[in-house]
């Protein structure tokens, strides 16, 4: 019944190597954040956020790279969030749970969660440019370019696409959370199954609803791959006006200003501020999201 | 003269493989109060859901044999559900009052048959709620949320549904059965000054509560319908062993 010395030790060791690793990834958050927070922060300012790039962008602001974000998470959530609650309350509501195409809906869904981006963007390339922008550029407009070409359209639908998994998890899990006698209270008033989903199902769900659309808006905000070949650009000098205009973005802007640019040193301080403004753009959407799932949750549980 | 409002012969329920319903043939008046008695999971709840076609919701429940409403047997291919339950409405176990306003929960009924106009919406809501004896309570604070009332209350409200949609049958599944005595009480007189316009079906654990406000009382046991007769005659003089033993208390 007495504890072995070396046995103690062992149980020592083991707890020290775990807790030991533990604090490495607090550490590398810690530092990550702080270095990009100390070397961004004397950056921002109004005009940086609201101005052009300037002298061949080693000056100036990241206004269209910002404008060109959220012009892009619009456009995606637009097209992924009505896609993907709609298929959400398929799921929920009408396919039997065992049945094969709800199994095979889920299959499909999974598999899209773990397709990498770049793949995505491939597709987009392959399906949304060569084929359907051919296809209309040819149908349309007598084979004159302008469909067939990378644009904010085709990024957007690209990066609704990856997000789409998001959003279908997301409303389903707040679709569950209306509880079944609320249906059934519905269903003996002489509601139709659909009276009851857009009555009674949806309205008790919105925040679900919600809480997928900023995980999608946080996950496309923060994406590259996918809109590579579908839209994005090194460098704008408008804005786009057009669904068949380029964009610049955040994340691609940081790239290209750490890789392409002239003078790479020197453009150090817009990489940093440009970091600093997405890491804030999507850790705010997030803990939205987090907010929004903790008062779901807290509703099931009531 | 007595006329019969719901009538079924020969019915069988099955879940999956298992009988839940054996052989049901039952005649329930219009204009009265049926109470259905006996332990749990003797198939009274699920005969009671049979009634209104909410077990349709239930994978694997399979019906043979009629039911019939008013002559018309509600399992038949032609038949609407949607307009069955208009016309055969249900109150739950719990009480289950939309997250909405206390009118927009009665005014959910006419308005998904298409009643939109206010000042129609406003006389429904308010007969609905005078007749489930709760407009005293609720006049003044239409638009609060329903889930601020008590459960007494919530119970009488879902009843006011019920009512708004203008039902003929309440079936009822245990309305009180979460209630305090008090509430228990308030909704036992409004069962008995329903039965002036609706026919009521309550399915119920409190034998005293049977006793106290049904014309008829049916006692269920595994499945089967074991004695159906006046209440008083039930209660004083059964037929049956089986029957006298459940509501003396020897078994159940």
């Amino acid at each position: 019944m007495i504890k072995s010395f070396k046995n103690n030790i062992k149980g020592i060791l083991i707890e020290g190597l775990t807790l030991s690793s533990a604090v490495v990834i607090i550490a590398i958050v810690v530092v990550m954040i702080t270095v990009i927070v100390v070397g961004g922060k004397d950056q921002i300012s109004w005009e940086f956020l609201t101005s052009f790039p300037k002298d061949g962008m080693t000056k100036g602001g990241i206004f269209p790279a910002i404008y060109g974000t959220a012009l892009l998470v619009i456009i995606m959530s637009v097209a992924a969030v009505p896609f993907g609650t709609i298929t959400a309350i398929y799921l929920t509501e009408y396919a039997k749970e065992n049945s094969l195409i709800a199994k095979t809906i889920r299959f499909a869904v999974r598999t899209l969660a773990v397709i990498p981006s770049i793949i995505y963007g491939l597709f987009g390339l392959g399906f949304f440019i060569k084929f359907v922008g051919t296809q209309m550029d040819n149908t349309f407009l007598g084979g004159q370019l302008k469909w067939g070409q990378p644009n904010i359209l085709w990024a957007s639908l690209t990066m609704a696409l990856l997000t789409l998994p998001v959003v279908i998890v997301s409303v389903e899990e707040a679709l569950k959370t209306v509880p079944q006698d609320l249906r059934a209270a519905s269903l003996a008033l002489g509601a139709t199954k659909w009276q009851t989903i857009w009555k009674v199902v949806i309205p008790g769900s919105i925040s679900g609803i919600m809480t997928g659309t900023i995980l999608a808006v946080s996950r496309g905000a923060g994406e590259v791959a996918p809109i590579l070949f579908t839209g994005v650009a090194y460098y704008v000098a408008t804005l786009p006006a057009s669904f068949s205009d380029q964009f610049m973005v955040l994340g691609y802007h940081i790239y290209v200003m750490s890789t392409q640019s002239a003078n790479v040193d020197q453009t150090m301080p817009i990489q940093f501020g440009t970091t600093l403004v997405l890491l804030a753009l999507t850790f705010i959407l997030n803990i939205s999201a987090i907010i929004l799932r903790y008062r779901i949750r807290q509703k099931k549980s009531n | 003269m007595i006329v019969e409002k719901i009538q079924t012969e020969n019915m069988f329920l099955h879940y999956g493989s298992k009988m839940a319903l054996n052989d049901i043939s039952i005649r329930i008046p219009e204009k009265k109060v049926t109470a259905f008695i006996g332990p749990s999971g003797c198939g009274k709840s699920t005969f009671l859901r049979s009634l209104n076609r909410m077990n349709d919701l239930i994978d694997g429940v399979k019906i043979e044999g009629n039911i019939l409403i008013d002559n018309i047997n509600i399992y038949d291919k032609n038949i609407d559900v949607v307009t069955l339950r208009k016309k055969v409405g249900m109150e739950f176990q719990k009480s289950n009052p939309f997250a909405k306003s206390i009118y927009e929960n009665v005014a959910y009924g006419p308005r998904i048959n298409g009643v939109s106009d206010r000042k129609q919406l406003d006389e429904i809501v308010e007969t609905a709620l005078k007749n489930a004896a709760i407009w005293e309570e609720v006049k003044d604070r239409l638009g609060d949320s329903a889930l601020g009332l008590s459960g007494g209350q919530q119970q009488r409200l879902c009843i006011a549904r019920t009512l708004a949609v203008n039902p003929e049958i309440v079936l009822m599944d245990e309305p009180a059965s979460a209630l305090d005595p008090l509430s228990t009480a308030k909704i036992e007189e409004l069962i008995v000054e329903l039965k002036e316009n609706y026919t009521i079906v309550i399915v119920t654990h409190n034998m005293q509560q049977a006793a106290r406000i049904s014309d008829l009382t049916a006692f269920f046991y595994l499945g089967e319908l074991i004695e159906f007769d006046k209440t008083k005659k039930m209660f004083t003089n059964p037929n049956k062993k089986q029957t006298e033993d459940y509501i003396t208390g020897r078994f159940g």
